[in-house]
């Protein structure tokens, strides 16, 4: 029982169902909770309300009221800022306190002030990059839509109130990848006459008289029906062509319980993307049906009944072949929708080299083709049994609405003798194998332009092209596939090219700041950290099995501020220590607003829904510094600091996995909750009946195989964008060692103890992470396969980067590194690093 | 400086001024000896043997002698010292000239400052099986019995596909109808016939593996020969060892465990790759599969389990021959005699993605440039390619007369150095130093130049004359860009068939040069299997050279690096007492400056360490 709450909580996307399901399970503010935020309050250092308010402003207009169809649009980009807030909010924990007293004035206040902020919206919108901070983090802390939303293209219709960061994000998607999808659907379209040629062809097969068949078939490809059927496809094309830009992503969802595999499937979204496969699917197969010809070819057809032979010309018979094959179009299209989602096909892998786009496609077509026709057999078999069993309601169905009789003469195809017809199995797998060949290519072919290398421009031509330029591209709040395509390239100008990794470490012209190597590193390192503490968090999750801990440590509190000073430059190991002391509770909501549902996060009684709690996670956020607030909201730890060089402000180091701290979000929600007394109560009992539920739920056999976890599944949950932490490092690692011999103003120096620290924290926390229970075991690899399933073993890529990251600044920096600072743990670490004893 | 150099070389007999000036005055003289152009890139059709040398001056080594050479051939390795007498053996290079000792045990004592401490090792075959004994399996022990047929065709289904079901049943007696194997015979036939028409395009594809293995194996001896296979560890004094039985061993300088990798699959090893920027990955070509070793440094074990490899398959990709890492540690390549396609292998997530290649009939031996940007990929017929890796584009260099048998790039992965089965000669093809810029572009010379003539020939000793040269089986450049050493093949007319080892010095920049340096010389009676320069040496390069009796010898060959000593740790800071059974003794670090400098400078070797720039890493 207790490993199964806990558990249920961490793992990050969450479906639905599945968060439906786990709702009993989530956390919800406990008394304890509310007294500790009482003393957290009291021992923060006050700073200037003002301050708060106006930030509050700022990032009220960033939220709006909260339509599904909003969240939904933004949502991929708050998940792109997962790690952000986590990582801001840990750092943001000592000077959280303005937001977090300005909470105590009640929720009342807390509206009037986000209201207030809402009339200009546009200005502060425009002016601040805080705010587009505030609203990524907003989103992150929304709720998720159960199935990864992909980032929404230009196709897709903004909500009314779309405002200029989303706006300008459309505009980044589109600049980057609205020409590469518009290219794969015109390849698409232009493939698909091949495809057709091909079928006609097959489908015309007649062994016996081979000249007959060849002439027949490029007799038919002139034929009108083809043509014009060709158009329908074409038109089908693209509508597939939309779906996969609509629902791909690029990290995984992987579902940890069968509960959530099944609510994946019934998710809205998906039983849409499903009714809709099935009727394009019967609108190929009626296409393919046409383009057959033979007695395929209508739905009615005039009897063959020997005794109304007057009466022949005026009674139409239903077509029961016909009826078949579009049925089984029907069945492939929902089959293909299926597996599409449970194989995870709309997961954009991307290629381990990069290759030229037509050798990638000519490599995936014959896999392509196998798979094809592989699948339409299983498909067929598993649709003539459907046949056989429940094939009389839709043919009674057809009949009794078109009013057409039964043929007599022909045998029915839900009998065994009339399925075993080899002609019309034949007829139905080649129509499976078209339809699923010409939707495949589809998506093979959108799969390979959207994750061709994008070359950002590492310094801007001209001023009007900021926007466009990799430094801003990874720190800015953009769609994860930017965020994925610009750490691609990153990792690309590291490896091959000298003089773009010479624009990384020039100085700005004015100034003479290298505001390039920081931003890129700031948020290669911010990644890494936020990896560092989901791993932590993940490991506690697992080593604590559940069990609650007695929720009290008046201690906690304190430690941030002494950290501040001493961990400037240390590791961020130091602040992972306390963390045993750390109350489960505030794990819990440090978990929640990342990886919860809404449901959990906000209980039923919450009678601001979900708005406000996102209000409350974004406003804790833009407070953090590295989101470059105003300096004077820094805490008064950090401004003494003052006289440190250029990065000390902006330190990465500094938003390390403190994880002890990063519980603002829950704090202000339950400071709300203080302020309301009978809801609160209300949600306690609420609480403890669904504890009682619970209880009583799991010790249900049933159940419990529907809502165990799978432990391979949840960790490679922890490990599903993993893909983004590699190209971080290696992009890293590759400019450092790099900078060794190109950096010519020692830029990088400056930033080297925090990148090697980072670097060793994570190993540690990777090597712990290792230690558990099944992780080190691998799944099986299916080899040449059309389905990538590389996405389960990307913690193993994951690990064997790290360590060849580290190594490559070890061998290259050499002896060099004793003179780096560095704890003395770590110092200990390199030196093994060095004897190669890793 | 200059005039050291220059007065050195007019020791050695050579004519050219000065460092920097390509041309030597005497062109016209050059131009009678220096063929170019064998080799012509894709697209071009193969062109003859052009008779004049490229425009762009020599590039070429072996050039002092000109004038008394003749015209075409003999003159490089005429120039080579005479070899050692026969009871030496060649112990390390110092002050530019080879040392013999007696033997390898007992140094002469001039030499006891400068052992280094890596093991001797004398691996004999008495204490290894036979190589009969390769079924690892239970089976023997069980007494025979016939299953029924069609237990026995579903068996040979897995085993062997189609044609062993159908060889299974033509092989039937009264268990099948008589129809049924008369069909199966017939079609057993077909295939044959197919086979035998696909292997009489790509005669190698009719071998046996082993056989296969052997035929383009990088060693001289395969098939009998107990050491296999022989892999330094590319940052640290460690090196991995194939023995007969295709058991792997495991040397490390500072330490007396020497793990045994012994794994289920690994049988017919083929090479061996250690992992770069990695302390304990090692890839294993086997007969059906790749074989991924992690090996905890750290580890007390000697039989480390078969829990610690990971197996890396792909249908139609066996015998494995040839095994590539990329410098930087990412991607690992394979290569198969029989697959037409390279397999680009993520290790981590065991993905791999197959680069396409049509024609060749297969890859046989992989070789990455130094600076990870083109990969060398040889071919079982008379073509090889050079593949850029980065968009993974590939030049075709089709050769005219035989298959390329091995190669060798410069540390800054300019110049390709290789040879041609059936010719005495060393050919040299240059890329151009940015191509990495331009994506997806090769960029090769036109035309590749022979640089040196090992065309069999007479040299003068004090004991009479004696005969060199051949055919080169494998060629090796150490990772500075100063010495190539050359194993030859075995010719019967020279020295009863023995390989020979061919030390040259070689500089890269401004131009290119090759002069001949010396003969590495074994045991009496010992064969040259195979030659390998340590990857991270700092005092100059160590040529490891194992021998046919089972012995693996380091040979130190001690100059100043023309560029920067690159950073070694283990070098630099081990000073533990060897752990095999090297007669070394406890020394202080070898320092170029101090004890060096006097008696170097009049060698031509230092004048190198002077040239302008170095482009490795």
């Amino acid at each position: 029982m207790g490993v199964w709450r806990r558990l249920s909580r961490p793992p990050p996307r969450f479906s639905s169902v599945a968060a439906a399901a786990s709702r009993p399970f989530g956390k919800a503010p406990s008394p304890g909770c509310t007294e500790r935020v009482g003393e957290r309050v009291a021992l923060r250092p006050p700073s200037p309300s003002q301050l708060s308010a106006s930030l509050l402003r700022g990032q009220g207009l960033q939220v709006p009221s909260g339509t599904a169809r909003r969240r939904r649009l933004q949502l991929p980009t708050g998940r792109s800022r997962g790690p952000r807030p986590r990582g801001g909010s840990s750092q943001a924990a000592p000077r959280a306190a303005p937001s977090t007293s300005g909470s105590s004035r009640g929720p009342a206040s807390f509206e009037r002030l986000w209201r207030a902020g809402n009339p200009a919206p546009a200005a502060a919108a425009a002016a601040a990059p805080a705010g587009t901070m505030a609203s990524a983090s907003a989103a992150a802390g929304a709720p998720a839509p159960p199935p990864p939303p992909p980032p929404s293209l230009p196709s897709l219709p903004g909500p009314g109130n779309a405002r200029s960061p989303a706006s300008l994000e459309r505009d980044r998607l589109w600049r980057v990848l609205g020409w590469r999808i518009a290219t794969s659907v015109v390849w698409s379209v232009l493939l698909l006459p091949v495809c057709t040629g091909a079928f006609v062809f097959f489908s015309s097969l007649d062994v016996l008289h081979p000249v007959q068949w060849v002439s027949d078939a490029l007799h038919d490809l002139y034929g009108s029906c083809v043509l014009s059927s060709l158009l329908l496809l074409s038109a089908l094309v693209i509508v597939i062509s939309v779906f996969n830009i609509e629902f791909y992503t690029v990290v995984p969802s992987i579902p940890c319980s069968r509960l959530a595999l099944i609510g994946k499937i019934v998710h809205p979204q998906q039983v849409m993307h499903s009714l809709v496969h099935s009727a394009m699917g019967m609108l190929m197969a009626w296409c393919a049906a046409v383009m057959t010809k033979d007695r395929y070819h209508v739905l009615a057809v005039p009897c063959t009944d020997a005794d109304s032979l007057e009466s022949k010309a005026a009674r139409a018979c239903l077509n029961e072949h016909h009826l078949f094959l579009l049925l089984a179009g029907a069945f492939m299209g929902y089959s293909y929708s299926l597996l599409y989602f449970v194989n995870n096909m709309n997961y954009l892998p991307f290629p381990i080299i990069q290759q030229y786009k037509f050798l990638r496609f000519r490599r995936a077509l014959p896999l392509l083709l196998r798979h094809s026709a592989v699948e339409s057999l299983y498909l067929l078999r598993n649709f003539c049994f459907l046949y056989y069993f429940l094939g009389y309601i839709p043919k009674a169905w057809v009949s009794t609405a078109m009013d057409l009789q039964k043929d007599e003469k022909q045998p029915p195809l839900d009998s065994l003798s009339g399925l075993f017809d080899l002609s019309l199995l034949y007829h139905v797998w080649l129509c499976g194998v078209f339809l699923l060949v010409t939707w495949y290519t589809t998506w093979v072919l959108f799969r390979i332009y959207a994750t061709e290398a994008h070359a950002f421009p590492v310094q801007p031509m001209f001023t009007g092209d900021v926007e466009e330029c990799l430094p801003r591209v990874l720190n800015d709040n953009t769609p994860l596939i930017i965020k994925y395509l610009a750490l691609q390239d990153l990792m690309l100008l590291s490896q091959y090219s000298p003089s773009r990794r010479q624009e990384v470490f020039s100085l700005s012209q004015p100034g003479g700041h290298p505001h390039n190597w920081v931003a890129i590193s700031r948020e290669c390192l911010a990644l890494l950290n936020d990896l560092t503490q989901r791993l932590v968090m993940y490991q506690e999750a697992a080593a604590t099995n559940g069990r609650v801990k007695p929720p009290s440590s008046p201690v906690e509190p304190k430690k941030p501020i002494v950290m501040e000073e001493e961990t400037a430059f240390q590791t961020p190991k130091a602040s992972l220590m306390p963390k045993a002391l750390m109350p489960s509770l505030v794990k819990a909501s440090l978990f929640s607003p990342k990886f919860a549902s809404p449901d959990t996060l906000n209980p039923v009684c919450s009678p601001y829904g979900d708005s406000v709690s996102n209000r409350a996670v974004g406003i804790v956020d833009i407070k953090s510094p590295r989101h470059e607030g105003p300096q004077s909201l820094q805490s008064p730890q950090l401004t003494r600091r003052g006289p440190r060089l250029w990065t000390s402000l902006t330190d990465p180091q500094s938003n390390g996995p403190r994880s002890p701290h990063a519980s603002p979000p829950p704090i202000r929600r339950e400071a709300q909750h203080k302020g309301r007394g009978p809801p609160w109560k209300l949600c306690l009992w609420l609480q403890n009946k669904q504890e009682q539920v619970k209880s009583f739920l799991a010790k249900r056999v049933l159940i419990v195989y529907f809502f165990s976890k799978h432990p391979e599944a949840s960790i490679q949950a922890v490990f599903s964008d993993a893909q983004m932490h590699i190209w971080a490092l290696e992009g890293l690692s590759h400019l450092v060692a790099a900078s060794f011999t190109e950096d010519r103003f020692g830029v990088v120096q400056t930033t080297l103890p925090t990148i090697l620290s980072t670097l060793l924290t994570l190993q540690e926390a990777v090597d712990k992470h290792f230690k558990l229970p099944h992780v080190s075991s691998r799944p099986p690899r299916i080899s040449g396969s059309l389905v990538d399933t590389s996405y389960k073993t990307l913690r193993f890529a994951l690990r064997a980067s790290l360590k060849t990251a580290i190594y490559r600044i070890t061998t290259t920096f050499g002896e060099h590194l004793n003179a780096v600072q560095a704890s003395a743990e770590h110092q200990k670490r390199l030196q093994q690093f060095l004897e190669f004893k890793e | 400086m200059r005039a050291k150099a220059s007065r050195s070389r007019r020791t050695l007999g050579a004519a050219r001024e000065a460092t920097g000036s390509p041309p030597p005055p005497r062109r016209s003289a050059l131009k009678a000896h220096f063929r170019g152009a064998a080799f012509v890139p894709r697209g071009v059709p193969s062109a003859a043997r052009l008779p004049v040398p490229r425009a762009r001056g020599p590039q070429e080594g072996g050039t002092r002698q000109l004038p008394a050479a003749p015209p075409c051939g003999m003159c490089s390795l005429s120039l080579f010292p005479p070899s050692p007498p026969w009871d030496q053996v060649t112990l390390y290079e110092y002050n530019n000239e080879l040392v013999t000792g007696d033997n390898y045990e007992s140094p002469p004592p001039d030499f006891r400052g400068q052992w280094i401490n890596l093991p001797v090792l004398h691996l004999t075959k008495d204490p290894l099986k036979t190589p009969g004994r390769l079924d690892h399996g239970t089976k023997t022990a069980f007494i025979h019995h016939r299953e029924s047929i069609w237990k026995r065709c579903i068996n040979a289904w897995r085993d062997m596909g189609v044609s062993g079901v159908l060889n299974e049943v033509a092989n039937s007696e009264e268990e099948v109808f008589k129809w049924v194997k008369t069909a199966s015979g017939w079609a057993l036939a077909l295939c044959r016939w197919g086979a035998s028409l696909h292997g009489s395009l790509f005669p190698h594809l009719s071998l046996r593996s082993e056989d296969l293995i052997a035929e383009f194996a990088q060693v001289t001896n395969w098939s009998s020969c107990c050491l296999r296979v022989f892999a330094w560890h590319p940052h640290t004094n460690k090196f991995a060892v194939v023995l007969l039985d295709d058991s792997i061993r495991v040397y490390n300088a500072n330490s007396t465990i020497v793990p045994s990798l012994k794994h289920r699959l690994q049988r017919n090893v083929a090479a061996l790759a250690w992992k770069p920027l990695s302390a304990s990955v090692l890839a294993v070509a086997c007969q059906s599969c790749i074989l991924i070793w992690t090996l905890d440094p750290n580890s007390l074990s000697t039989r480390p389990s078969s829990g610690c490899a990971q197996v890396l398959s792909h249908p139609g990709h066996s015998p494995v021959t040839s095994l590539a890492w990329s410098p930087n540690g990412g991607r690992l390549l394979s290569a198969s005699p029989v697959d037409a396609a390279v397999l680009v292998w993520d290790i981590s997530t065991e993905t791999c993605v197959p680069l396409p290649w049509f024609r060749g009939g297969g890859v046989t031996y992989l070789l990455w440039s130094p600076d990870g940007s083109k990969v060398l990929a040889t071919t079982p017929s008379a073509v090889f390619r050079v593949w850029e890796a980065q968009m993974w584009t590939c030049e075709r260099w089709p050769t005219l007369s035989g298959r390329c048998q091995t190669g060798c790039w410069s540390p800054d992965g300019n110049r390709l150095l290789f040879t041609v089965l059936g010719e005495p000669l060393i050919y040299s093809l240059t890329f151009p130093e940015h191509s990495r810029e331009g994506k997806g572009q090769v960029g090769g010379a036109k035309t590749a130049t022979i640089v040196a003539d090992l065309s069999e020939t007479t040299i003068q000793t004090p004991n009479g004359e004696e005969r060199l040269g051949g055919e080169a089986h494998s060629m090796v450049w150490d990772p500075s860009g100063e010495r190539l050493a050359v194993l030859m093949k075995g010719n019967p007319r020279v020295r009863h068939g023995k390989p020979v080892i061919l030390l040259f010095r070689t500089r890269n920049s401004p131009v290119f040069e090759l002069l001949p340096c010396g003969i590495v010389q074994g045991e009496p009676g010992a064969w040259a299997q195979m030659i390998t320069f340590h990857p991270s040496f700092n005092k100059g390069a160590l040529l490891t050279v194992c021998w046919s009796t089972g012995r693996i010898a380091h040979i130190p060959l001690y100059f100043v690096n023309a560029q920067f000593p690159r950073f070694s740790p283990m070098l630099c800071r081990t000073q533990e007492p060897p752990a095999g059974g090297g007669g070394s003794t406890h020394v202080p670090l070898f320092t170029e400056t101090a004890s060096i400098s006097s008696p170097w400078d009049p060698s031509s070797g230092t004048s190198w360490s002077h040239s302008p720039s170095s482009h490795l890493q």
